[in-house]
């Protein structure tokens, strides 16, 4: 490096005036934009995340589907009003396998941003916490969108396919499934210490709440194999995401869904916001953050 | 209404007040009673050997922890209370590195200039000057993964400095820098606190970074064991260096420590 450097003091101290005001709106949209383009570049680098989160739903699709629908029956059941190939069936619950590995990524990239310090540059932002947390989480979900379009493109390529307008209705059921999805990510990567203890997240949380749920199979028929089973599906806030975008990929709105859906998401967001809080949170707990004394 | 310590005349308010602040981890003490000042425009040394509290004290008065004992201020602003107002007046350069290796030098500044709700057009003539101040403008496209500790320790500074705040928080900054990269950071920050009176707070156990003329807290096991002028502390010490009455100081509570 070069000898110590000199301060430059004349010539940009007009840029570098202090910041005097309050933030008003636009510094907020400015601070969220900010969020959700980090968090795209970061998805934009990391090709293979790109990669795998596509060829994994995409496996589902057009290798597990294809040997189910010889054995695997679906009657018609809302929303559908004709018989419908197995792959159209599960085509929703891959787009919301989408949303929940990507929620989980989220929560897999605040764990690594807190091990590894980022999470600091965030975190002393003077905008409140509750809504750096709401923009982080913005931030996974606007990403999870694309994947779930790009997965959709794929399946539609393939013949695979929705009505055309479903393909717009869907967006705003993806987006409240996503946010569900994301903020328990959230909440998990407050309770998960180091990244080794996301093996545990892939064991206890995403298989568990992927194969109890509507994603596969249908819920009459988990009802006629196992009653214990067919409740706890219904205890599954996961359920309620598939079928809502099922739904949705239709034109219709499951209310149930939604409002589960909708409370889910509140209940894990205000446990989030709890987490991360300096007063109540886990944050005092000592090396949280990765800080020595 | 608690009392805001001034430290002038005309009543204005401390670049940082810390305020009988104590913090445990469980039941273990990590800092007891601690209060200083930092005055505006003036270079703090905090001093204390590795677990005596220092990046405690960092991450209560950057408010990634809650003050549960005690009150830190900003410029007046309590860290619990007004948190955005004192965040606001704060740069910190944190211990561990915090740059997004997979983003360059540019995205990385602008991404904290977003957190800080400066607009793209500002943001832009905020980064060429404060890369300019820590000689890191021919960087700007860089990745950050391809910079060497010292220079990424530069950009750092230059982000802690982007929002133009009246008070720098550096915790260890020069940790596993080579001498001269060490000297070179060194002197752009005492830089700063002459020409645009910054107001910095320096935490560090290294010796040779403490001038005669610098104020200076010095932690030990989580409590202030003396503070002022430099100069003053070694006096009062009845040494002959600052190294000597850190030493003195440190064997004092070795001694203590003993059964």
């Amino acid at each position: 490096m070069s000898p110590p450097p000199p301060v430059t003091s004349g010539t940009h101290d007009s840029a570098l005036s202090p910041r005097g005001v309050r933030p008003g709106f636009r510094q907020y949209m400015i601070c969220l934009k900010g969020i959700v383009l980090r968090e795209s570049l970061r998805f934009l680098h990391q090709r293979e995340r790109f990669i795998a989160s596509l060829v994994r739903p995409l496996i589902w699709l057009f290798i597990f589907a294809a040997g189910f629908r010889q054995v695997l029956g679906v009657s018609i059941i809302p929303p559908y009003k004709t018989y419908v190939l197995y792959e159209v069936y599960i085509m929703p619950g891959l787009c919301a396998m989408i949303l929940l590995f990507s929620g989980m990524q989220s929560s897999l990239s605040m764990v690594y941003d807190r091990e590894m310090g980022n999470m600091r540059t965030l975190l002393v932002s003077p905008f409140p916490r509750w809504f750096l947390l709401i923009s982080k989480m913005l931030a996974g979900v606007s990403v999870s969108i694309v994947q779930v379009y790009a997965f959709l493109a794929v399946a539609w390529l393939f013949h695979v396919r929705a009505p055309a307008m479903g393909y717009l209705y869907v967006l705003p059921a993806l987006f409240l499934a996503g946010l569900m999805l994301c903020a328990l990510g959230m909440v998990l990567s407050s309770i998960i210490r180091q990244l080794e203890n996301f093996a545990g997240v892939m064991n206890f949380v995403i298989f568990p709440a992927y194969f109890a749920s509507p994603a596969l199979y249908p819920l009459w028929r988990i009802q006629e194999a196992s009653p214990p089973l067919y409740w706890i599906c219904r205890a599954n806030p996961f359920t309620y995401a598939v079928e809502l975008v099922r739904f949705a990929l239709y034109g219709q709105i499951e209310w149930t869904s939604l409002g589960v859906v909708c409370a889910s998401t509140i209940l894990f967001l205000a446990a989030a916001i709890l987490a991360y809080d300096p007063a109540r949170g886990l944050m005092n707990r000592k090396k949280e953050i990765g800080g020595n004394a | 209404m608690q009392h805001v310590r001034t430290i002038d005349r005309e009543g204005k308010p401390a670049a940082l007040d810390v305020a009988g602040v104590s913090h445990f981890y469980g039941h273990k003490q990590a800092l007891k009673d601690v209060s200083f000042i930092v005055r505006p425009a003036s270079f703090t040394v905090l001093l204390g050997l590795n677990g005596a509290g220092k990046t405690t004290l960092f991450s209560l008065t950057n408010h990634l922890y809650d003050t549960r004992h005690g009150a830190i201020r900003i410029f007046g602003h309590d860290i619990n209370r007004d948190s955005g107002e004192a965040l606001r007046r704060m740069g910190v350069v944190f211990q561990a590195r915090t740059l997004d290796l997979d983003l360059s030098v540019r995205q990385n500044l602008a991404y904290h200039a977003c957190l800080h709700g400066i607009g793209a057009r500002e943001a832009t003539a905020r980064i060429s000057a404060v890369l300019e101040t820590v000689e890191m403008s021919e960087r700007i496209n860089d990745k950050a993964r391809s910079l060497s500790g010292g220079q990424m320790r530069r950009v750092e500074i230059a982000r802690a400095l982007l929002h133009s705040p009246p008070l720098m928080l550096l915790d260890e900054a020069t940790v596993g820098l080579d001498i001269r990269s060490r000297a070179g950071i060194m002197a752009t920050i005492r830089n700063l606190v002459t020409t645009r009176g910054l107001a910095v707070l320096w935490a560090t156990h290294l010796i040779d970074e403490v001038d005669e003329d610098d104020d200076a807290v010095i932690l030990r096991q989580g409590e202030v064991v003396a503070q002022g002028r430099v100069r003053d502390i070694v006096q009062a010490s009845d040494c002959s260096s600052i190294g000597e009455a850190f030493t003195r100081l440190n064997r004092t509570a070795a001694a203590e420590a003993m059964p």
